[in-house]
């Protein structure tokens, strides 16, 4: 009896494995690591159904590699230590060949070890603060120089921002990308005097001071712009209390990378019109690809949900993944590694999408302006920025270089000639 | 006949058909800039439009400005567009006449401008609008000329301020008028004349303009130019200028010799190795600065590499070089009395800002209290601490947002939203009274583990129900926008509000605990049970009460901190730990105390604020540390009852 | 003495051998040393839970027996953790630095690698050079020390200021849970020179035994943990018997009482604060790399209230009850919470336990102080009663 039955499945996988024509176990596993519960379950809850919709809709394309994919949802419920064990039960216990996942920095670069440890494949959707580089990590959302530097060069150059204002929730993102556009703006002929740094607390909500802090910089007799890394909750006091004080967004232009479609919904917007926020996509733009998009995520999701960044950057990173699974003829991390360099994709907002050697992406940059519906009006699209892992503006990182192609390092000290090391820097 | 009739006719009309074009040529010809402007390119097309003189150029710059031009596929033209439901509307440039109706969006591509093209626009508009009858108009411009300050705009300011009607406008007119003289003024007297009005101006908008005429550069010489309006002698080392970056000026500038940093002495040695020995010296000993200097001493004896500039050179170069800070505008009268007019403002705005610290900490204080009066009903008066308080402020201000969604207008729906939170927490704290706290009345510190449980349930309650995102909470039009004082003091009417309920609160727990018939029934029950029964008094409905009427008061403060800041399900926890303070440091069972200790804290925390803008993470940390320390001195509080210890 | 100790403590003997046979269960079952049953995912959960089971003895013994709610003794974890992970990171950082440095021309100058170590570290956080409270973070020793010596020394500064003006009951609460919100404040600032909300990550990687896989490094720390339970439970059941405990549980029970038979209550008090302290830095010290990572949040005012529900609903004044209460509350949170719980389906609503369980935790523990104040531990009380 059980000889029988093992025959009989012998049989059936070889018949498998025969029609598949390729060395793929049938279903592909693909984990899906985002926060169900817990407080960045808002944001996280977005892309595990956008996951869902991907997987779905390629599962009805015919899969990949001849299997139907299944999706292998945990939920890290918030808790970053959580993360580490939900990764590395994901590769050990469900033994999957991608993850999909993540929104916080803290929470990757709890991951990190275990997939670094195990050879696991992650593909992380969100902006972030870049200097890492991680073999086992594709970063399908914006890098500082994708997302802070040309929304600064915006400030510059088409808004005449004399005087910096940057504000930031106290973590690291806002951290380092202030501190970049810090250095940036110094050798852009900015004096120091000339940009204030302020940090607050998540979900702080006394902005007063602050507010009227930021106005009185104007006595200066320059203009001044406020660079706003304020994160999630947050912003909903400190645009109230901006409108409050009576400046429109002619006065005193404030640029957020941290709030999109998603958190505008918290918000009555009409005080707000006229400010502007920087991503690599926004739901208004106007291509075909993108409307079939809204219209799959609005039939899966409901129709008042909305479609933002991360999201696109999944749209991207999973079809890539796909691709370049088709293209290894396996699911196999170092096969598909290897082939997710140079793989390209259309974007949803116009344009193509390349993975880099640097596991980045190069993609558009476009400025949004706030309308009183709560979209975007797009009105600065520039071409495609390759992602750049290790900032050229701060002087310890400006030396290193991330190619996993060619020199197998993602922090090569181009002075020295030496790879610094071979794991990312967790 | 007919035929030539109607030639006559065509040969009328030619000079207005072409006339009707020009606008429309004139824009082709800026086609590129048009499409895709830039701050920094559109000068000169603003310039030739407005140069044209043509009459439908102002129509089409404010359509420019506000997003509604859209240049039509088919033929390539631009029209003046407005978006309706059944398609764009098109209207033709220069006759502003209807061309077309029912466009589809894809079929005309909208121009969108950027804020700063906007602003452009904006300027060159206002020689239009200056006069225009619309008051709306006439402010836009004003805005606009505010925004940047242009010389070219002075005499048309000045000829358009007498037939101002309106008071307002005239006299910002009057200002605006008075910036552009004291920078762009004909001759000194008028500028110094200008200047010497802007000392009693504390508007940003002034001292922008006493900053700007007081500009420096730094000018490196080793002879101070004879004409050179000096602000100041800077010191290398001292002050903002570093030693090393005042140097690398004189490297920069001056052709000096560069510094030799341990970066270059390093690459410099690595360049040199010869088998193992560099500068005499084998690799293997180079681990410290110390050989390394020799090595390189002994590579610079080699003339291989630049020698390395010692602290004497530069003490010399700073001795032959002078830095100075020269004020970019070259007659020193304007500038000393721009100096003395900045430093009468600035004494006046240092008064005014502190004021205006003080009113922030007034309405900081206000939002503390009424986030903690509850609690102080609760467990001041009748000792029960109730963890879950915040998540009856978050109840509150879900009440309001609910109530929102059904009543659409904002005053009257905060009407409802105030009594109702009210009730829904009130009735909230009774049940929590009943079925939980009463059992528990001689556990306190059950109490605390029993409430906390309740408000952990509550929290994901609201989160099962509301999900996790923010929900708005409008406040209603009235309360848009603050009082101002001056130019500086400010403060938003939704904190003035906050402020005045928690006032009425205190007002009306006062009334209540000391002149009503429930008031003197709460205070016996407090003070002893027992007797107060045996005077007929039923404590535990007094209990039951009085705990409902705090529970009832955190319902309403929720509203209130919805208001002003977001609507959570973690909101109350934001405030649980901060009012628990507020109501221990003012000291327990008194009202006074939690205003007390609601202003201490509030002051406190805006003090550590101001001394340190940059971190206000690290001011909350500060604070509570005080906090800590100032119960270990003061176990009692500000305001100590007699015979009552914390832990009592 | 330690057999008439162990004698007079039947329940002593009783945890140790049950402890002992859990240990011996699970490495005969683990990936590292067995027959693979237990993932070792599962392992480091296991053996975190220990950890839980270490400060819930702790706290039972503040709480339970000296009568002290603190709300603070996580706060001391996590600073056991800090000082552990202060040392992992820099030492792991030091080993990639180094290789790094060997083939490079000159031989790096001592500042040189500290620059480069620093800047390995702070880097994501945007800085580059060692905050002053990094300066013993290259001795193993001096970590392991600051284990002790911190949460001692904060655990004796705060508890003498506090009892000495006689702080107590609810107010000692939440004056212990402003001090836990200050110290996460505090952390949470990226000046801190603690990597902020970002925390100190990797610390699973033990520096020198790169080689050596998680598996078994996993087990290793499982028994560690075993053991530091097994030592603390017996510490603290020597220091509850004989005259001492009778003291602290007199403290709970009527401290102005004791005070007037001539006791110096403050020092009862400010010995079982300070030394709960330690021994809940020393459980953090041995949580956090089998976690591999501490940030802020670890350390916030609730957990260390989720503390306080675990020995609430394991039974107070039982140290066995504490433990029960952890592991019993901790593992099912995590089988709540990682979807194992089938989620019920009422045809009108579903209800998905990922997100009922906090309502369920909270009501249960409503439950828990109304009608069942002696937790689960006290099931165990009637069962020995019955058997009499």
């Amino acid at each position: 009896m059980t000889r029988l039955t093992k025959l009989m499945a012998t049989t059936a996988a070889s018949m498998l494995v025969a029609g598949a024509a390729a060395a793929a176990d049938c279903p592909v596993k693909v984990g899906v690591l985002h926060s169900l519960s817990g407080t960045m379950a808002i944001s996280e809850t977005t892309l595990k159904d956008t996951m869902l919709m991907l997987i779905d809709q390629q599962n009805k394309a015919g899969g990949v590699l001849g299997c139907q994919i299944e999706p292998v949802v945990v939920d890290p419920a918030s808790d970053w230590p959580l993360f580490a064990e939900k990764a590395r039960e994901l590769l050990t216990v469900h033994e999957v060949d991608v993850i999909f996942g993540n929104w916080t920095s803290v929470s990757r670069k709890s991951v990190l070890p275990v997939i670094e440890e195990l050879n696991g494949l992650l593909f992380y959707p969100v902006q972030y603060e870049g200097e890492e580089s991680s073999k086992n990590v594709f970063y399908t959302g914006a890098a500082p120089n994708q997302q802070a530097i040309p929304a600064v060069d915006y400030f510059l150059e088409e808004l005449g921002i004399e005087r910096f204002a940057l504000l930031g929730t106290d973590y690291v993102y806002p951290r380092t990308t202030n501190n970049i556009l810090e250095q940036y703006l110094k050798d852009k002929g900015i004096a120091a005097e000339d940009i204030f740094v302020n940090y607050t607390p998540f979900g702080h909500s006394d902005w007063a001071t602050i507010v009227s802090d930021v106005v009185g910089l104007g006595e200066g007799g320059k203009q001044v712009g406020v660079i706003s890394t304020i994160n999630g909750d947050a912003n909903i006091g400190f645009y109230k209390e901006l409108a409050a004080a009576g400046v429109s967004a002619d006065d005193l232009p404030v640029v957020a990378f941290s709030v999109g479609e998603e958190e505008l919904s918290g918000l009555d917007t009409s005080n707000l019109v006229g400010h502007l926020a920087a991503w690599n996509y926004f739901q208004s733009a106007e291509t075909e690809a993108n409307a079939e998009f809204i219209d799959a995520w609005k039939e899966f999701a409901g129709a008042e949900r909305v479609t933002n960044d991360p999201m696109e950057a999944h749209y991207i990173g999973f079809n890539m993944w796909v691709n370049a699974a088709e293209a290894a003829g396996s699911t196999e991390v170092d096969a598909v590694r290897d082939a997710m360099y140079g793989q390209e994709f259309p974007n949803l907002t116009g344009g193509t999408a390349v993975m880099l050697p640097n596991h980045h992406l190069a993609k558009p940059v476009l400025i949004g302006e706030i309308q009183a519906d709560g979209q975007f009006d797009i009105i600065s699209k520039t071409t495609e920025v390759p992602g750049d892992a290790w900032t050229d503006f701060l002087p310890e990182s400006a030396v290193l270089t991330s190619d996993w192609k060619d020199l197998g390092c993602g922090m090569y000290n181009t002075e020295t000639k030496t790879c610094v090391q071979l794991t990312s820097n967790y | 006949m007919l035929r030539i009739f109607t030639l006559v006719i065509a040969l009328a009309w030619l000079p207005f058909a072409v006339s009707a074009q020009e606008l429309q040529t004139l824009l082709q010809s800026h086609r590129d800039v048009i499409i895709k402007p830039s701050r920094k390119t559109v000068g000169p097309t603003l310039d030739a439009l407005v140069a044209s003189g043509l009459p439908s150029v102002r129509g089409f710059l404010e359509a420019w400005q506000e997003k509604n031009v859209y240049l039509r596929a088919e033929d390539d033209q631009f029209y003046l567009g407005s978006d309706a439901d059944g398609g764009l509307t098109l209207l033709d440039v220069d006759t502003g006449a209807q061309a077309v109706t029912g466009v589809d969006k894809k079929d005309a591509k909208q121009i969108k401008p950027n804020g700063g093209v906007r602003r452009e626009i904006g300027s060159a508009l206002v020689a239009f609008q200056l006069s225009d009858p619309d008051i709306a108009r006439r402010t836009q411009a004003l805005d606009a000329l505010a925004r940047s300050l242009d010389a070219a705009q002075l005499a048309p300011l000045i000829a358009s301020i007498d037939n101002e009607t309106d008071a307002g406008l005239k006299t910002r007119k009057q200002k605006l008028a008075n910036y552009l003289q004291a920078r762009f003024g004909e001759s000194p007297a008028i500028r110094v004349a200008a200047i010497e009005n802007l000392a009693n101006d504390l508007s940003v908008d002034g001292r922008a303009v006493l900053s700007q005429i007081l500009a420096t550069e730094m000018l490196v010489a080793q002879q101070l130019p004879d004409d050179a309006n000096v602000a100041e002698v800077l010191e290398p080392g001292e002050g903002d200028l570093d030693r090393i970056a005042a140097y690398q000026t004189l490297v920069d500038d001056h052709g000096l010799p560069a510094l030799v940093v341990p970066a270059d002495i390093r690459r410099a040695l690595e360049a040199n190795v010869d088998g193992g020995i560099v500068g005499g010296i084998p690799v293997a000993r180079l681990d410290n600065e110390a050989e390394r200097a020799r090595a390189y001493d002994a590579l610079v004896e080699a003339g291989k590499v630049p020698a390395r500039v010692s602290e004497a050179a530069i003490d010399q170069a700073f001795a032959d070089w002078g830095f100075y800070a020269v004020y970019l505008e070259s007659d020193p009268t304007i500038t000393e009395a721009a100096e003395t007019a900045q430093a009468t403002a600035q004494t006046r705005v240092t008064l005014s800002q502190t004021a205006d610290i003080g009113l922030d900490a007034i309405s900081l204080a206000s939002i503390y209290f009424l986030a903690a009066i509850g609690l102080a009903v609760t467990f001041g008066v009748m000792g029960v601490i109730n963890m879950a308080h915040g998540e009856f402020i978050m109840m509150g201000a879900y009440t309001g947002y609910v109530v929102q969604q059904i009543v659409p207008d904002y005053t009257l729906s905060l009407i409802i939203a105030l009594p109702l939170a009210f009730a829904v927490t009130f009735g909230a704290g009774v049940a929590m009274e009943r079925l939980v706290i009463r059992w528990l009345y001689n556990r306190p510190l059950e109490t605390l583990l029993a409430t906390f449980g309740i408000s952990i349930a509550l929290q994901q309650l609201a989160k099962n129900i509301f999900g996790t995102q923010a929900r708005p909470l409008t406040s209603p039009g009235w309360l848009d926008g603050a009082w101002i004082i001056n130019d500086v003091i400010q403060i938003s009417y939704i904190r003035i509000a906050i402020f005045v309920l928690a006032l009425t609160f205190l007002c009306l727990l006062l009334l209540i605990l000391k002149r009503t018939r429930l008031g003197l029934e709460v205070r016996a029950v407090t003070q002893n049970p027992r007797m107060a029964a045996s005077m007929g008094i039923n404590p535990e409905k007094i209990k039951m009460l009085t705990f409902g009427l705090g529970s009832g008061i955190a319902g309403i403060a929720g509203v209130a901190i919805g208001l002003y800041a977001k609507v959570t399900s973690e909101m109350g926890a934001d405030y649980i730990v901060q009012s628990f303070m507020t109501v221990v440091v003012g000291g327990v069972g008194n009202v006074w105390g939690t205003l007390a200790g609601a202003s201490m804290i509030g002051g406190f925390q805006k003090g550590v604020e101001w001394l340190n803008p940059s971190n206000t993470l690290a001011a909350q940390t500060y604070m509570i540390l005080f906090i800590i320390l100032f119960i270990q001195f003061r176990p009692k509080g500000i305001v100590a009852l007699k015979g009552r210890a914390a832990g009592d | 003495m330690q057999r008439s100790f162990l004698a007079q403590n039947p329940s002593v003997m009783w945890f140790l051998a049950a402890l002992g046979l859990f240990t011996v269960v699970v490495t005969l079952l683990a990936e590292g040393t067995g027959t693979a049953l237990i993932s070792t995912s599962f392992v480091k959960t296991l053996g975190k839970v220990l950890c839980l089971c270490l400060i819930a003895i702790a706290m039972d013994v503040v709480w339970g027996y000296c009568g002290i709610l603190s709300l603070g003794h996580f706060a001391f974890f996590g600073i056991g953790g800090y000082s552990v992970g202060m040392w992992l990171m820099y030492a792991r950082t030091e080993a990639i630095v180094e290789t790094s440095m060997a083939s490079s021309v000159i031989p790096p100058t001592s500042a040189e690698v500290q620059d480069a170590i620093a800047a390995q570290i702070f880097g994501v956080v945007g800085a580059s050079e060692f905050p002053m409270i990094w300066m013993f973070s290259h001795s193993l020793v001096l970590q392991l020390l600051m284990v002790v010596l911190v949460p001692g020394l904060l655990a004796l500064v705060f508890g003498w200021l506090a009892f000495r003006s006689r702080v107590t009951g609810v107010y000692l609460s939440i004056l212990t849970q402003a001090m836990t919100l200050a110290l996460a404040l505090y952390l949470l600032q990226n000046d801190s020179g603690l990597r902020g909300n970002n925390g100190l990550s990797g610390l699973q990687n033990i520096p020198g035994f790169d080689d050596v896989p998680q598996s078994t490094i996993s087990m290793v720390f499982f028994w560690a943990s075993a053991a530091a339970l097994g030592a603390g439970y017996v510490l603290f059941a020597r220091v509850l018997s004989g005259k001492m405990g009778s003291v602290i549980r007199a403290v709970r029970d009527d401290e102005v009482r004791v005070r007037f038979l001539g006791y110096h209550v403050e020092s009862y008090k400010l010995f079982v604060f300070t030394l709960t302290a330690i021994v809940a830095g020393i459980a953090g010290a041995l949580y956090y790399p089998q976690a591999g990572i501490i940030n802020p949040t670890e350390v916030a005012p609730i957990a260390s209230i989720y503390l306080a529900v675990w020995v609430a609903i394991g039974g107070r004044g039982r140290l066995y009850g504490s433990v029960i209460g952890a592991a019993f509350v901790s593992l099912l949170a995590s089988w709540f919470t990682g979807g194992g719980a089938p989620n019920i389906n009422l045809g009108v609503y579903e209800i998905l336990w990922t997100e009922w369980w906090l309502v369920l935790l909270g009501a249960s523990f409503v439950a828990v102080t109304l009608f069942f104040p002696g937790g689960i531990g006290s099931l165990f009380d009637r069962l020995k009663g019955d058997a009499k």
